[in-house]
């Protein structure tokens, strides 16, 4: 075990992958000598080379279209989109051409391809570079989405997407490269795709979120059970595409109340599509309708109100009291 | 080849300039040769050069025919541009991979893609882009510049492998306004791919006309400004495509990816959906381009030569009826589509929640 940030974890990862397997790639802006803005590539073209880890030309669907014809021809690229905002300019491969490969040539092309991008807000970066878009992504047929909330779980999904024989999106919150540590193995290990995390146990309302929401969650469970004695049990949903719905519905018949918090606007999205699960397959065991936290209808805040913008403590624990008080 | 050069002095002489420049060509619209620009080619391989023309031809007035019949779905016809299409896949090799658009649907059969196939993806079915195992294309693109995109990463991958083959993609003069037909040919260049894009200049997007679509003279030079080798084609001209396809193809081999405009014209619609070209047409430009349509020309050119034949000429349009009337007898017979196999299409692995929605489905409507 070493202690990492998550960013530490996300370039263990790639190392591993590209160490294991010669078809594993990456490319995008910046990876190669300055190893990405944020060091997720950090040394590895001095270590893998230029022709397993490039720089690209700047535009985005440029990256997308490399991604899906090399996939097409047995590669396992990782395509890095510098910030989420970006994603708009490559929106065809995202969520057109590399998730409907397999379903438009009945099962005889793939898109082994991982893309990630950093996303989330609250480190004050300029317009579009933090924005929550997984509402889009996780409408779309054919692609996986996937968020983890700590270095442990950034390391072993990454891991995991890179094996996947179907194209994964790997969203990586700005706020959590750098500020939390984590135990991590050295060696390679998967978390699996498509199971959810229940990180806190608790009998009296589940608060199902994902991401820098984990945390904010699980200090706003904190308070709720010292200031109104209520038990939270938090589920790390860490896979927003395809939904663990066996984990959210045991949560749901065991505490019979649940909350949605999320980063992103209120409308579309993670938090609905989850109430939508609780209601075709647990609605008889709430006592409370489903609450939802969430960002504003709105473009994120800009830098100087993104703090009030996000959902923080205060807005979860308001909604806790609401739910159990029903 | 397009060229810029700079000229005068001041601002003037840092202004680029595109050269005077003239499309190359083998064939005169009267069937006459230009010896000096004259591919290598059998006289059998240029037979099968008309062979497949011909072939082209009746197949798409057939389909024009079925798709009028209702038994076809979305159709693009292909009349006026088989000496782009045909010359063009002929210069390949079979280990070549094509990415096409939606017209481009002969050289994908020329590759190994069958007629029927061709059919069923018309009419919509999931077999029509199941390409055969050992058939290097992907099915056709509707996305207008995709292909452009993705044909710098399958080059790629040819190019990291070693193995000796390019990436060939096709769009229009449409296509050209598209940012991944820049994207593509910039990524082609910077990473020195063997790749070669060809736009075939058919003067129309739909009912846009090449004057709306950009103000450069030539789309050719699109390609300078990714500082990738460009070309101007007659693609009226079946021996002048497969020679600038051949070449770029060697070149590509080598590194070096090449744009190829090919000058053709769209006899026939847009699509079988509705399009009427009266609409949009300049008037009495047509009969011009079907004098100069590409069968003629190439017809002149191997009658003089006495390697054509009307008898040659029916026995290609009855062996043309023949596979069309048999691909489609196979694409009728085929088996239909179900929801549940469709479902399983979409990832590797069924996830839950759509196992889920297969399961509901063949609880309640299937059989």
């Amino acid at each position: 075990m070493a202690t990492m940030t998550m960013v530490k974890a996300i370039n263990d990862a790639m190392r591993i992958a590209l160490q294991n397997d010669p078809n594993v790639m990456i490319f995008g802006e910046d990876v190669g000598k300055n190893g990405g803005v944020f060091r997720a590539t950090d040394g590895l073209q001095a270590k893998f080379g230029v022709d397993r880890v490039m720089d690209t030309p700047l535009a985005e669907s440029g990256i997308g279209g490399l991604a899906v014809g090399l996939g097409l021809q047995g590669f396992r690229p990782i395509a890095e989109m510098q910030f989420i905002g970006f994603i708009f300019e490559a929106l065809d491969s995202i969520m057109v051409q590399a998730p409907r490969m397999r379903f438009r040539s009945g099962g005889q092309y793939s898109s082994p391809i991982t893309f990630r991008a950093p996303f989330g807000g609250g480190v004050k970066s300029p317009e579009l570079h933090s924005d929550s878009l997984e509402g889009l992504l996780i409408q779309t047929p054919g692609i996986k989405v996937v968020c983890p909330s700590n270095p442990y779980d950034a390391k072993g999904l990454l891991l995991s997407s890179i094996k996947d024989n179907d194209p994964v999106f790997f969203l990586e919150h700005l706020k959590l490269y750098f500020s939390l540590k984590g135990e991590v193995p050295e060696d390679e290990y998967t978390v699996p795709i498509g199971k959810a995390n229940v990180v806190r146990e608790g009998t009296d309302v589940t608060i199902f979120t994902y991401g820098a929401m984990v945390h904010t969650s699980m200090k706003a469970a904190e308070i709720a059970e010292k200031d109104l004695n209520k038990k939270v049990e938090v589920v790390d949903l860490r896979t927003l595409s395809p939904l663990d719905v066996e984990t959210i519905v045991s949560s749901v018949e065991k505490t019979h109340r649940a909350i949605v918090v999320q980063e992103a606007q209120r409308t579309a999205g993670v938090a609905p599509e989850l109430i939508s699960v609780i209601n075709e397959n647990a609605l008889l065991s709430l006592d409370a309708p489903v609450k939802r936290v969430t960002g504003f209808d709105t473009p994120l805040g800009h830098p100087l109100i993104e703090d009030e913008w996000i959902p923080n403590t205060k807005r979860i624990v308001n909604a806790i009291e609401e739910v159990c008080n029903f | 080849m397009a060229k810029t050069t700079k000229s005068g002095g001041g601002l003037a002489g840092a202004e680029l300039q595109i050269q005077e420049m003239q499309a190359f060509q083998v064939l005169s619209p009267d069937g006459k040769v230009n010896e000096a620009n004259l591919p290598e080619l059998s006289d059998d391989q240029l037979r099968e050069l008309m062979r497949r023309m011909v072939y082209t031809r009746v197949w798409d007035q057939r389909a024009v025919g079925l798709a009028r019949q209702g038994r076809l779905g979305f159709y693009a016809p292909v009349s006026g541009q088989e000496a782009s299409m045909i010359g063009s896949q002929f210069a390949l090799e079979k280990e070549d991979f094509i990415l096409p658009g939606y017209r481009d649907i002969p050289q994908l059969h020329f590759h190994g893609y069958p007629m029927y196939q061709g059919f069923l993806w018309s009419r919509g079915h999931q077999h029509g882009g199941q390409i055969p195992e050992d058939v290097n294309v992907l099915m056709p693109q509707i996305i207008i510049g995709a292909q452009y995109v993705q044909t710098s990463g399958v080059a790629m991958a040819f190019k990291r492998r070693g193995e000796k083959r390019i990436a060939i993609t096709y769009t229009g003069d449409g296509g050209s306004s598209q940012g991944d037909f820049y994207e593509a040919m910039n990524f082609a260049g910077v990473f020195k791919l063997p790749a070669v894009f060809i736009v075939q200049n058919n003067r129309y997007a739909i009912s846009t006309p090449v004057s709306k679509q950009t103000v450069a003279k030539t789309i050719a030079q699109k390609g300078l400004a990714a500082g990738i080798r460009s070309v101007q084609v007659d693609g009226m001209d079946v021996l002048a495509v497969y020679a600038a396809v051949k070449d770029a193809r060697e070149r590509a081999l080598n590194g070096e990816p090449t744009l190829i405009e090919t000058l053709c014209y769209r006899l026939g619609p847009h699509s079988m959906s509705g399009d009427d070209p009266t609409r949009y047409r300049i008037k009495d430009e047509s009969p011009a381009y079907e004098e100069n349509e590409p069968l003629i020309r190439f017809r002149k050119y191997l009658e003089s030569k006495n390697l054509w034949t009307e008898e040659d000429e029916n026995k290609v349009i009855e062996e043309t009826k023949a596979a069309v009337a048999e691909a489609i007898k196979k694409a009728d017979q085929y088996e239909k589509m179900s929801i549940p196999n469709l479902i399983d299409t979409v990832y590797e692995t069924t996830p839950a929640h759509l196992e889920q929605q297969k399961q509901e489905y063949l609880a309640k409507e299937g059989k």
